[in-house]
C-alpha cells in the first residue's frame, strides 16, 4: 500500500508538470508535424512503394514514434535534473523502496508519451489514412507499451549519467539511432547486416510496427509494408519492458549507493 | 540511551579518507553541533547517518537502528535540511509538502491537517499556493524546515541551515528553531562553520580532516585555550616570533599574515608587548576566547567564513545560469 502511494505520488508529479508547461507540451508536438509536413511530403515526390500508399502515411507510425521515444526520453531524463537540483535527495531519504521511485518514474514517462501520441493521432484523418477506433485504440495500446520500454532504458541512462553536459552525447548517440534503426523511415528488413541487427533489438521497431499494424491499409506484400506479426511485436515489447523495468530498478539502485 | 551512537566511522575515497574514525554519541533532545572548514567531513558524516552513503567501516545507527542494515526504520525517523535546497521549484510550497506527505504515508486528514499546520508556524500559508521559484532565499529555508517536521521526525538534521541566508532571515530561522525545541522532544544535529552558531549548541564537535579533534559544551571547548589570544601585525613576522620567544617565554604563532599567542592576562600584557619587543608593533587586538580562538588554538587554522560563502555563491551562480538554459 506504502509502495503504490510512493509510486503514485511519483508519477503525479511529472504529470501535473506536464500538464503545467503547455508550451513544452506545443514545442513536443510540433516537431514531429514538421516532420511530417517536410519529410514525408518532400520524400513521396521519390519514394514509390509501387502500391500507391503515399510515403507520409508510412512515416506517420515512425514519427509517432519519434514522439514517443522523445517524450519518454526526457521525462526519464528529468532524473539528472532532480539529482543536480538536489530534489532527488528529498527521494532518497524517504522511507520508500527504490524500485518504486523507478516504477512511478517510469509510469509518469509511459503516460506523457502516450498522451502525446494520442494527440498526434488527430491527424488520422488529415493523411488519408481509415479511421478505425479499433485500430486507433491499439495504436494507443502499442504506443503506451513502447513508452514503457523507452521510459525504463532512459532511467537505466539517467542512473549513470552525472551531469546535463552528457545529454547532447545521449541525443547524438542514443536517441538518433535508436529513431533512424527502427522502421521509421525505411524498412528494416532490407537493413545491412551489423545495422539490422541492431534494429532488430530496438524495442521502437516493433512498437512502429505494431502502429503499422494497427493504422495502415498497406495491400499484402506491400515493399513499405509491416517487417513482423503483430503478436511478436507485442510480445517482444512486453518482455524488453519487463527487462528494461528490473534493469532500470538494478541501476537506479546501484546509483544511490556510493 | 543514546539516539545517534557512532563508532569508528570510516568514510573512503581511494586514498582519501572524508571521514576518518569518529566516536561520538548524541543524547536525545541535544542541539549538537559539528564544527569545522569546509571539506573536514561534515556533509560525508550527515550523509552516513541519514543512509546516502554506505559507510567503509565503521558503526552507526541512529534511534536504535543500525544504518547500514535498517536504513529505512532510520529514514523514517529523521528529517533532513541539507545544504542546498531539494525543493521541487515547478511545484507550489503545498504540493512539496503534500508529496513529501505520501512519501513518508501520512493520511490524507493528518497530512492536510499537519500541513496547515506547519505552514502556519514558518508563516508561509498565505503563499502555499505560490510555485517554490517565487520564493526568497530566507522563504524557501522555511518551507524546506515545515518539510523536514512534517512526519514528526525523531532527529532533524540541518546541513548549514543558514548558508545564503541574510542575517535577518538567519536571527529568524534560530529564533524559530529554539521554539520548536521547547514545544516539541527533538533532537537537533547540524553542522556550520558559523561560530556564532555553533556557540548556541549544547554540545560541539570539532571536526578536521575527518577526524573529531574536540568534542564538548562551547565552555568546555573554550577552557581549551589557555587564557585570552592577542592577535598582532609586526612589520616583521619572522623576527617577531624568536624575540617573543626571547623575551617573554610564550610561542606566537602566525595565520594568515597574523602572528596570535594566548597569554593569561591579555589587558596587561599588550603594554609590555609593544614596549619590550624589539621589532615595531602596528596593530593588537584582545579576544576572550571563543570557538574561532578554540579551533586556531587545535589546528594553527582559522575557520574562515567567507572564504566558504564565496565558494557557495559561485556555485549558485553557475547552477542558476544552466537552470535558466535547460
Amino acid at each position: 500500500m506504502r509502495h503504490l502511494r510512493a509510486i503514485h505520488v511519483v508519477f503525479l508529479r511529472d504529470f501535473k508538470k506536464f500538464l503545467r508547461e503547455r508550451s513544452r507540451l506545443l514545442g513536443a508536438l510540433a516537431r514531429p508535424v514538421v516532420w511530417l509536413l517536410l519529410l514525408g511530403v518532400g520524400l513521396s515526390q521519390i519514394v514509390q512503394s509501387g502500391d500507391g500508399v503515399p510515403y507520409e502515411q508510412y512515416l506517420f507510425p515512425g514519427v509517432l514514434g519519434m514522439t514517443i521515444l522523445f517524450a519518454a526520453f526526457m521525462s526519464s531524463i528529468s532524473i539528472i535534473w532532480d539529482r543536480e537540483f538536489g530534489f532527488l535527495k528529498e527521494i532518497l531519504v524517504a522511507p520508500v523502496a527504490r524500485w518504486a521511485i523507478v516504477f512511478g518514474k517510469a509510469l509518469s514517462g509511459t503516460a506523457i508519451a502516450t498522451v502525446q501520441a494520442l494527440l498526434l493521432m488527430l491527424l488520422v484523418p488529415f493523411l488519408g489514412l481509415p479511421f478505425r477506433p479499433l485500430g486507433v485504440l491499439g495504436a494507443a495500446g502499442a504506443a503506451a507499451l513502447t513508452a514503457l520500454c523507452l521510459s525504463a532504458l532512459g532511467i537505466c541512462l539517467a542512473s549513470r549519467l552525472r551531469t546535463l553536459e552528457s545529454f547532447n552525447v545521449l541525443v547524438n548517440f542514443v536517441l538518433m539511432p535508436m529513431f533512424f534503426l527502427s522502421g521509421a523511415m525505411y524498412p528494416v528488413s532490407r537493413l545491412p547486416e551489423p545495422l539490422g541487427i541492431v534494429a532488430h533489438l530496438n524495442p521502437m521497431t516493433y512498437g512502429i510496427d505494431a502502429m503499422k499494424h494497427c493504422l495502415l491499409d498497406l495491400p499484402p506484400g506491400s515493399a513499405l509494408g509491416q517487417d513482423f506479426p503483430l503478436g511478436w511485436d507485442l510480445l517482444f515489447l512486453a518482455g524488453f519492458a519487463l527487462g528494461a523495468l528490473a534493469f532500470a530498478t538494478w541501476s537506479f539502485e546501484r546509483s544511490g549507493r556510493d | 540511551m543514546s539516539i545517534i551512537a557512532v563508532s569508528q566511522l570510516v568514510k573512503r575515497y581511494g586514498d582519501l579518507a572524508a571521514v576518518d574514525g569518529i566516536s561520538f554519541e548524541v543524547a536525545p533532545g541535544e542541539l549538537f553541533g559539528f564544527l569545522g572548514p569546509n571539506g573536514a567531513g561534515k556533509t560525508t558524516t550527515i550523509h552516513l547517518l541519514c543512509t546516502l552513503l554506505t559507510p567503509t567501516s565503521g558503526r552507526a545507527s541512529l534511534a536504535g537502528y543500525d544504518c547500514v542494515r535498517e536504513p529505512h526504520r532510520v529514514r523514517e525517523a529523521i528529517g533532513l535540511l541539507f545544504q542546498d535546497t531539494t525543493l521541487d521549484h515547478d511545484l507550489t510550497a503545498w504540493e512539496n509538502l503534500v508529496f513529501h506527505a505520501a512519501l513518508y504515508n501520512l493520511d490524507r486528514a493528518t497530512a492536510r491537517d499537519r500541513i496547515a499546520r506547519m505552514l502556519d508556524l514558518v508563516g508561509l500559508a498565505d503563499r502555499q499556493r505560490d510555485l517554490v521559484r517565487k520564493f526568497s532565499g530566507g522563504m524557501k529555508r522555511r518551507l524546506e524546515i515545515a518539510r523536514g517536521l512534517l512526519h514528526y521526525p525523531k532527529v532533524l538534521f540541518l546541513d548549514e541551515p543558514t548558508i545564503g541566508l541574510d542575517p535577518q532571515s538567519r536571527h529568524h530561522l534560530w529564533g524559530f528553531l529554539h521554539t520548536l525545541r521547547k514545544q516539541r522532544e527533538m533532537t537537533l544535529f547540524m553542522t556550520t562553520h558559523y561560530m556564532e552558531e555553533a556557540e548556541q549548541c549544547d554540545r560541539i564537535a570539532v571536526i578536521d580532516h575527518g577526524r573529531i579533534i574536540a568534542l564538548g559544551t562551547p565552555g568546555e571547548l573554550k577552557r581549551l585555550v589557555k587564557g585570552e589570544m592577542i592577535y598582532l601585525t609586526t612589520a616583521d613576522n619572522a623576527r617577531a616570533v624568536p624575540a617573543i620567544r626571547e623575551v617573554f617565554g610564550l610561542d606566537a604563532r602566525e595565520e594568515g599574515g597574523r602572528l596570535y599567542l594566548e597569554v593569561d592576562e591579555g589587558e596587561a600584557f599588550i603594554p609590555l608587548l609593544i614596549r619590550r619587543l624589539p621589532v615595531a608593533v602596528l596593530s593588537v587586538s584582545l579576544h576572550k576566547p571563543t570557538l574561532n580562538e578554540v579551533f586556531l588554538h587545535l589546528t594553527g587554522r582559522a575557520i574562515r567564513a567567507e572564504e566558504a560563502d564565496a565558494l557557495d555563491v559561485a556555485r549558485e551562480a553557475v547552477r542558476a545560469r544552466r537552470r535558466r538554459d535547460v
